[in-house]
């Protein structure tokens, strides 16, 4: 059979290509349809259910009473499941495809997670019912605990943090706890190098600490004598990510951790990169003090539009007594929660949360690591550590890697490749989208010029792996060969074409505002 | 009436500081903007803060990047801006003419010795 039979009467691809500049009647592409907002669906009069007419009743509420109506769209039901689905549809997640965002570790989360954080007894309790009626949820954050100590070597862990960012927030406070009851709270310096992840500098600012930066290698590393020089009485902490957002390990570290505490300081280890490592390095052999370990990375719970980050912090000796409440503590076979500063957590530092911390992510992130065992995260520390070098080794010819040698778990180029092809970062990264690709973190880190930074995690299969270098490939030599036009229009397939980012961040619209408010307010 | 001389040097974090006696007007270079891209926030300090030269004193937000700008000088703010705020994208389309930031009564003008002069800072910026 020839090419032509095969297509039973339907158009080549070089008229699809063509449609794609072609508008529609109706402002629909293809199926992928123009969705208004609910509020613009909405009907006066329109009903999804028949409710009764609400009975006569005083009216107790005076001047509160409402005076207007509260302005929320009239709808049938129909109406309100395609809206939902469609706005489902046009969402991209790593349900959808390949998600290469660099520093976020967009893994499969396995659906065995979902089945076990769904049974009744973790999905249907309450954090107020009686302590007697949860004692299996306690365990189970007891056995998640004990597990992210032994995978770290810590010996204590504060379950509640909420995310990353609150788990540095959390430690950063355990670290200032730990200072004041040595009546050392003059140390009020935090070393950041210029490696770590945004958070750190922001962590350490909003707890009143000032930050002082260090200077990366052009290694892409801690540069040694220059964090050295900045030590002093007034050092409280070094905070550094390793693997760093370069994606390089910091082979120095224990070297930095040794030279914070000869100076009196500690050592706060941002954990977002631990699925580098997991099962094979434990932190407190790196001589760390504490480290926040993002469950919604590593240990593959839902996160961006799936669901909650949790961000448990495993503490060193020097800084366990000071851990969040509440505690859960083991009281021969039986669970307890310590709910204010007293007994075994007399020095907490108090609350930061309402209650014990992300129990849906607690359950999936304990499923994942039992169903996995000690040899299956070893072995996604392997593969994602692999699965990062083959696209480095596959690209460092058509792209520019900044640093030599090989990464760990994720890539990072500069935009020196695209230098006088008019092609910046972000127009790639536009142009990747109508390829089928959620972008790669672009302009981070900020230690290197138009960072393009990407992260395959352990979940891609090669032939997935060679598409993505096939396209990335493509897209280089096509802008170096000067079809600049093409990446700057980019992206072209896809409902909306290249937005005003810049209008949208000066003069952003957050909210819909009925048309007549919006003249009443001009 | 007479004249004023002004003189306009450069700091290595890519901030020009017009001199005029003893105020000086802050704000980034032609290099840093184009560095930044579009810039959308802006934050000012207030008027009579004072800060040692090196302190943060402004912030600036393009659609890549968030810096922080530092006094070049030790001194108090005696003006600053006003509609840099509500229109951040003179930060891009004038950055050394009316997107300047603030200006600075200098408490110790021989920190002056240390900035640098325009053919420091073009050697500086590999220009």
């Amino acid at each position: 059979m020839t090419a032509q039979d095969r297509s039973q009467g339907r158009h080549s691809r070089d008229a699809v290509v063509e449609l794609a500049s072609v508008e529609t009647t109706s402002g629909h592409r293809g199926l992928i349809l123009e969705e208004p907002l609910i509020f613009e669906l909405g009907q006066p009069g329109r009903l999804g259910v028949d409710l009764p007419d609400a009975p006569k009743a005083p009216n107790r509420l005076g001047a509160l009473a409402r005076r207007g109506g509260v302005g929320l769209p009239d709808l049938a039901e129909p109406q309100v499941v395609r809206h939902f689905t469609r706005l489902s549809q046009k969402n991209y997640g790593i349900d959808s495809g390949f998600f290469p965002l660099g520093s976020c570790t967009m893994k499969h989360n396995p659906r065995l997670n979902e089945r076990m954080a769904r049974l009744p007894g973790f999905a249907d309790i309450h954090p107020l019912q009686p302590i007697s009626t949860v004692q299996g949820a306690l365990e189970l954050i007891d056995t998640l605990a004990h597990w992210l100590k032994t995978l770290t070597g810590m010996p204590a862990v504060a379950m509640s943090p909420a995310a990353g960012a609150h788990g540095e927030f959390c430690g950063m406070v355990a670290i200032k706890a730990a200072l004041a009851a040595r009546g050392e709270s003059h140390r009020t310096r935090v070393l950041v190098p210029e490696s770590a992840h945004g958070t750190n500098p922001a962590t350490a600012a909003s707890i009143g600490f000032s930050v002082d930066p260090i200077p990366a290698t052009a290694e892409g590393r801690v540069d040694l004598a220059a964090f050295k020089a900045k030590l002093g009485p007034d050092v409280a902490a070094i905070m550094l990510t390793n693997p760093n957002t370069c994606g390089l390990f910091e082979r120095d570290i224990r070297e930095i951790a040794d030279a914070i505490h000869g100076a009196g300081g500690y050592f706060y280890c941002d954990g977002a990169n631990f699925n580098a490592i997991v099962g094979r390095v434990r932190p407190a052999d790196l001589g760390v003090d504490c480290m926040h370990i993002n469950l919604h990375k590593t240990f593959s719970t839902p996160h961006g539009g799936g669901g909650p980050g949790s961000g448990p912090v495993v503490l060193s000796d020097a800084l366990a007594a000071y851990a969040p409440l509440p505690w859960i503590v083991n009281r021969n076979g039986s669970f307890a929660v310590l709910e204010a500063a007293e007994a075994e957590a007399a020095h907490s530092f108090g609350r930061l949360k309402a209650f014990h911390g992300q129990m849906g992510m607690f359950v999936r992130a304990l499923s994942y690591m039992l169903s996995h065992g000690a040899d299956g995260l070893w072995q996604v520390a392997s593969d994602a550590v692999l699965n990062a070098n083959y696209i480095l080794a596959s690209l460092k010819e058509a792209f520019s890697a900044p640093f030599d040698g090989p990464c760990m778990h994720e890539v990072l180029f500069d935009d020196s490749f695209l230098k006088d092809t008019g092609v910046s970062t972000l127009d790639f990264a536009k142009a990747l989208i109508d390829e089928g690709y959620h972008p790669m973190t672009m302009y981070f880190p900020l230690v290197v010029h138009g960072a393009m930074l990407i992260e395959p995690t352990e979940t891609e299969d090669k032939a997935t792996l060679d598409k993505f270098i096939t396209v990335m490939r493509a897209l280089a030599e096509k802008a170096k060969a000067g079809d600049a036009e093409a990446f700057h229009t980019a992206p072209r397939l896809t409902p909306r074409r290249r937005l005003d980012e810049t209008l949208a961040a000066r003069k952003p619209v957050l909210r819909w505002s009925p048309p007549k408010l919006a003249q009443a307010a001009e | 009436m007479s004249t004023v001389k002004s003189t306009v040097k450069f700091t290595a974090d890519h901030e020009w500081v017009q001199i005029t006696g003893n105020l000086a007007r802050v704000g980034i270079t032609q290099y840093a903007q184009e560095q930044l891209g579009d810039v959308v926030f802006v934050e000012l300090p207030a008027v009579g803060a004072t800060f040692a030269q090196g302190k943060e004193a402004a912030v600036v937000e393009s659609v890549k990047a968030a810096s922080d700008i530092y006094a070049p000088l030790s001194g108090t703010v005696a003006a600053v801006n006003d509609g840099l705020p509500d229109n951040p994208s003179l930060v891009n389309t004038d950055p050394q003419g009316d997107g300047w930031f603030f200006e600075i009564t200098l408490s110790n003008p021989s920190e002056l010795d240390g900035l640098m002069d325009e053919t420091a800072y073009q050697a500086h910026t590999g220009a």
